[in-house]
C-alpha cells in the first residue's frame, strides 16, 4: 500500500488577487520503504505536496495513488481513517497535546484506533523507550526539550506502524545535535521497519541522510536523484 | 482513569481553572438556587393543599356518586354515623367525620340571608378541618348539644349578629317538609376563606338530622390523612372496605377542590418562568466557556485530524469536556442544596409579614422545605439538559474545520 504515485498534481492558492501555484503538474513515484526528501526553498511547494498526498489538502487536479487507493477521491472518512491506520505525521513544531503525557500523546492515536489499554500502554512504553526517551514518559511536552517532544511526536507517528511517514521541516526547531539525533533515528526505523519516509526540508544536514533527493522550485520538481 | 481521551477531557477543562470555576460556580450556584426555590416551592404547595383541605374539604369524601356534581339532600349516603364509625375502627384512623348538608334561608332581628348549613359531629370535626380552630368569638359546638351553631364572621356582620344572639332557619329537608328551627350564635369563625366566612355554619349533626328530617343520612364521611402523601393508599385501603358499593363513592380531594389544582399549576408555571431564565443564563456561560475553549484549540484539533480523528470524535471530546463540567456542577450543587435544605428543613423559612398571615388564618408561621427525588433533582437535571444543549454549537462547529485551516489557525 505504501508506494506513492502521483500524477499530473496541480494546486493553486488565491492570496488577494493573486494565484500562487503551489504545485504545478507533478508527476512522482516514491516505492515502498524508500527515504525520500524534498528540498527546495520557502514557496517551492514541498509542504503542498506532502499535504496532497497525506490527504490533508486535496488538489485542484490530478490523481494522487496509495498502492490501489486513489487518495484525491477519498471521502472525508475514509481518509481520515487512512491517515489513522496507514500515515505517520512529524510537524515542524511537533504539534504535541499540550495536557497529555509523553506515553499519553503516544498512547492516544492507538486508543482512536480502538487497541486496548494495556496493549497500547506497553506499545507506547517500547517505542518511547526506543526513541530513546525511557524515563520521560509521564513528562508533559512543557517539561521536555524541543528534540524530546520531536522524539515523542515521531514515536506517536511511528507507533502503530504506518505505511509512509512524512515529516514535515522535522528539524527546523532543533538544534544540530537535535537534528542529527532525529535524522539518525528516521533513518534507523526506515531500515528496520521498512516504513516508507518523505521528508521536507531546506536543511542541508537532513539532505545528507536522504537515499533520494527530490528538488523542487515553484511548484514544480527540478530534480530527482538517488543518493 | 486507563481511558486517554477522558484525562484528556479531564485536564482540558483547568487548562483556564479560573475559566472553568466561574462556570462550575454559576452552576453550583444555580443548582443550590434551583433545588433550595423549588423545595421551598413543594413545601409551601404541601402547606397550602393541607391548610386549604384542612380548612374544610378533608383529604378525601365519601358521598354519594351524584353530590359533587348536584348537591342535593336526596343524593345522601345511608347509615352515615355508623360507616363512619365502620372506616376508624378497622383503618385505626380516628380523623374520619360524618356531615351532612342543607341550604336554608336564615334570618336575624335585622336581616335574612342564604347561607349552607352543615350538620357535624363536633367532637370530630376538629380531627378533619381547622375551622373549629379558627373561632374567634365565642366556642365551638359542644357534642350532643341541640340549637347552636356557629358561623363565619362575613355572615355574622352581614346578618348583623353577635354570640348568645338567636337566628331562625329555614329550609327544605330530605323529604321535601319544611325544615325550620330556632339557633344560638354559639361562635364566629374567621377562616380568611371567602366563602366559608360568608355563606357556612355548622351545627350539631344530630340536630341537623332531626331538623331536616335525614333519619341516620348524612352526605359526606370526611376524612383527612396524616399526610398529603398517604391520601393515594388511604383511598384504596378505602375503596378495598368499601368493596365497590355502588351507592357511595370516595371523592379525592383533587375533584373536591380543582381550583387548587389549577392554583398551584398557575405558580409552577410562572415560577418555571425565572427558573428557564436561570437556566438559559447558565446555558450561555457554558456556551462562551466551551466555544472560548474549542477557539483556543483550534490548532490543536486540526492536528488530531491530521492524525486522523474524525469530527465526531472532537466533537464527543467537547461533549464530554462539558459533561464533566456539568457533573462538578451538578454533584456541588446539589450538596450546597442539600445543606441549605437540611438547614431550613429544621428552622424554616419565614419573610416578613408572614407571622401575622399565619396567625390571622390559623397558618404555620414558617414553611419548610419539602426535600424530595424531584425537588433534588429536576432543576440540576434541567441545567445539566441546557449546559449539554449549550456546548452543541461549539462542538458542531468541528464539523467545519478541516485539518490545514485548523493547523494554520494562530
Amino acid at each position: 500500500m505504501s508506494s506513492i504515485r502521483c500524477r499530473q498534481l496541480c494546486k493553486t492558492f488565491k492570496q488577494g488577487d493573486e494565484i500562487i501555484t503551489g504545485l504545478d503538474h507533478i508527476d512522482l513515484d516514491i516505492d515502498e520503504g524508500e527515504f525520500v526528501c524534498l528540498s527546495g526553498p520557502s514557496g517551492s511547494g514541498k509542504t503542498t505536496l506532502l499535504n496532497a498526498i497525506g490527504g490533508l489538502d486535496t488538489p485542484d487536479s490530478g490523481e494522487i495513488h496509495m498502492g490501489d487507493i486513489r487518495v484525491d477521491q477519498l471521502e472525508r472518512g475514509p481518509l481520515a481513517d487512512m491517515r489513522l491506520h496507514h500515515i505517520g505525521f512529524v510537524f515542524q513544531a511537533y504539534n504535541l497535546i499540550p495536557v497529555l503525557t509523553a506515553q499519553e500523546n503516544v498512547e492516544f492515536v492507538m486508543e482512536v484506533q480502538g487497541m486496548a489499554a494495556s496493549e497500547r500502554a506497553q506499545k507506547a512504553r517500547d517505542i518511547l523507550k526506543e526513541v530513546g526517551l525511557e524515563g520521560m514518559e509521564d513528562r508533559r511536552p512543557a517539561q521536555l526539550s524541543g528534540g524530546q517532544q520531536q522524539r515523542v511526536a515521531v514515536a506517536r507517528a511511528i507507533v502503530s506502524h504506518p505505511d509512509l511517514v512524512l515529516a514535515d521541516e522535522p528539524t527546523a526547531n532543533l538544534d544540530s545535535v537535535s537534528a542529527g539525533h532525529l535524522m539518525g533515528l528516521f533513518q534507523e526505523l526506515n531500515q528496520h521497519h521498512k516504513i516508507t519516509f518523505v521528508i521536507s526540508t531546506h536543511d542541508k544536514r537532513v539532505m545528507r541522510y536522504a537515499r533520494r533527493l527530490i528538488k523542487m522550485q515553484d511548484g514544480k520538481i527540478i530534480g530527482d536523484e538517488a543518493q | 482513569m486507563r481511558d486517554v481521551t477522558l484525562r484528556m477531557a479531564w485536564r482540558n477543562l483547568w487548562r483556564h481553572w479560573r475559566r472553568t470555576w466561574l462556570t462550575v460556580g454559576a452552576m453550583i450556584f444555580s443548582n443550590g438556587l434551583l433545588i433550595f426555590a423549588m423545595s421551598l416551592q413543594f413545601g409551601s404547595y404541601d402547606m397550602m393543599i393541607d391548610n386549604s383541605l384542612q380548612a374544610y374539604s378533608g383529604h378525601l369524601q365519601l358521598q354519594h356518586p351524584r353530590y359533587l356534581d348536584e348537591p342535593k339532600m336526596r343524593y345522601a349516603v345511608d347509615d352515615i354515623t355508623a360507616t363512619g364509625a365502620r372506616l376508624r375502627r378497622e383503618l385505626g384512623l380516628e380523623s374520619i367525620s360524618a356531615r351532612a348538608a342543607g341550604f336554608a334561608l336564615a334570618s336575624s332581628e335585622e336581616r335574612s340571608y342564604g347561607l349552607q348549613i352543615i350538620g357535624v359531629d363536633p367532637a370530630r370535626e376538629p380531627l378533619v378541618s381547622t375551622l373549629p380552630g379558627l373561632v374567634k368569638q365565642g366556642r365551638y359546638l359542644e357534642p350532643g348539644v341541640a340549637g347552636e351553631i356557629v358561623i363565619g364572621a362575613v355572615l355574622a356582620r352581614n346578618l348583623k349578629v353577635k354570640t348568645g344572639d338567636e337566628l331562625t332557619f329555614i329550609g327544605s329537608g330530605f323529604d321535601d317538609s319544611f325544615a325550620a328551627g330556632i339557633v344560638r350564635v354559639v361562635g364566629i369563625f374567621e377562616s380568611g376563606i371567602a366563602d366559608l366566612d360568608r355563606a357556612l355554619a355548622q351545627v350539631d349533626l344530630a340536630y341537623f338530622q332531626e331538623v331536616f328530617a335525614m333519619q341516620e343520612r348524612g352526605h359526606s364521611l370526611t376524612v383527612r390523612a396524616q399526610h398529603i402523601d398517604d391520601v393515594e393508599s388511604l383511598q384504596a385501603k378505602i375503596a378495598t372496605l368499601l368493596d365497590n358499593n355502588e351507592s357511595t363513592l370516595l371523592r379525592h380531594w383533587d375533584e373536591l377542590q380543582p381550583g387548587l389544582r389549577q392554583a398551584i399549576q398557575a405558580d409552577m408555571a410562572s415560577n418555571s418562568f425565572m427558573y428557564i431564565v436561570l437556566i438559559v443564563l447558565v446555558a450561555f456561560s457554558v456556551l462562551n466557556t466551551q466555544l472560548m475553549s474549542v477557539l483556543e484549540r483550534t490548532r490543536e484539533f486540526g492536528t488530531m485530524m491530521a492524525l486522523g480523528l474524525q469530527p465526531g470524535r472532537l466533537a464527543r471530546l467537547v461533549m464530554l469536556e462539558t459533561a464533566l463540567m456539568t457533573a462538578l456542577g451538578l454533584v456541588l450543587g446539589i450538596v450546597v442544596g442539600l445543606i441549605i435544605n437540611l438547614y431550613l428543613s429544621r428552622v424554616g423559612f419565614s419573610y416578613p409579614g408572614m407571622d401575622e398571615v399565619a396567625l390571622k388564618f390559623n397558618l404555620p408561621e414558617r414553611i419548610y422545605p419539602a426535600i424530595s427525588v424531584a425537588s433534588m433533582t429536576l432543576g440540576p437535571a434541567a441545567v445539566a439538559v441546557g449546559s449539554l444543549l449549550a456546548a452543541l454549537y461549539p462542538a458542531l462547529r468541528l464539523y467545519l474545520l478541516t485539518p490545514i485551516e485548523a493547523m494554520r489557525a494562530v
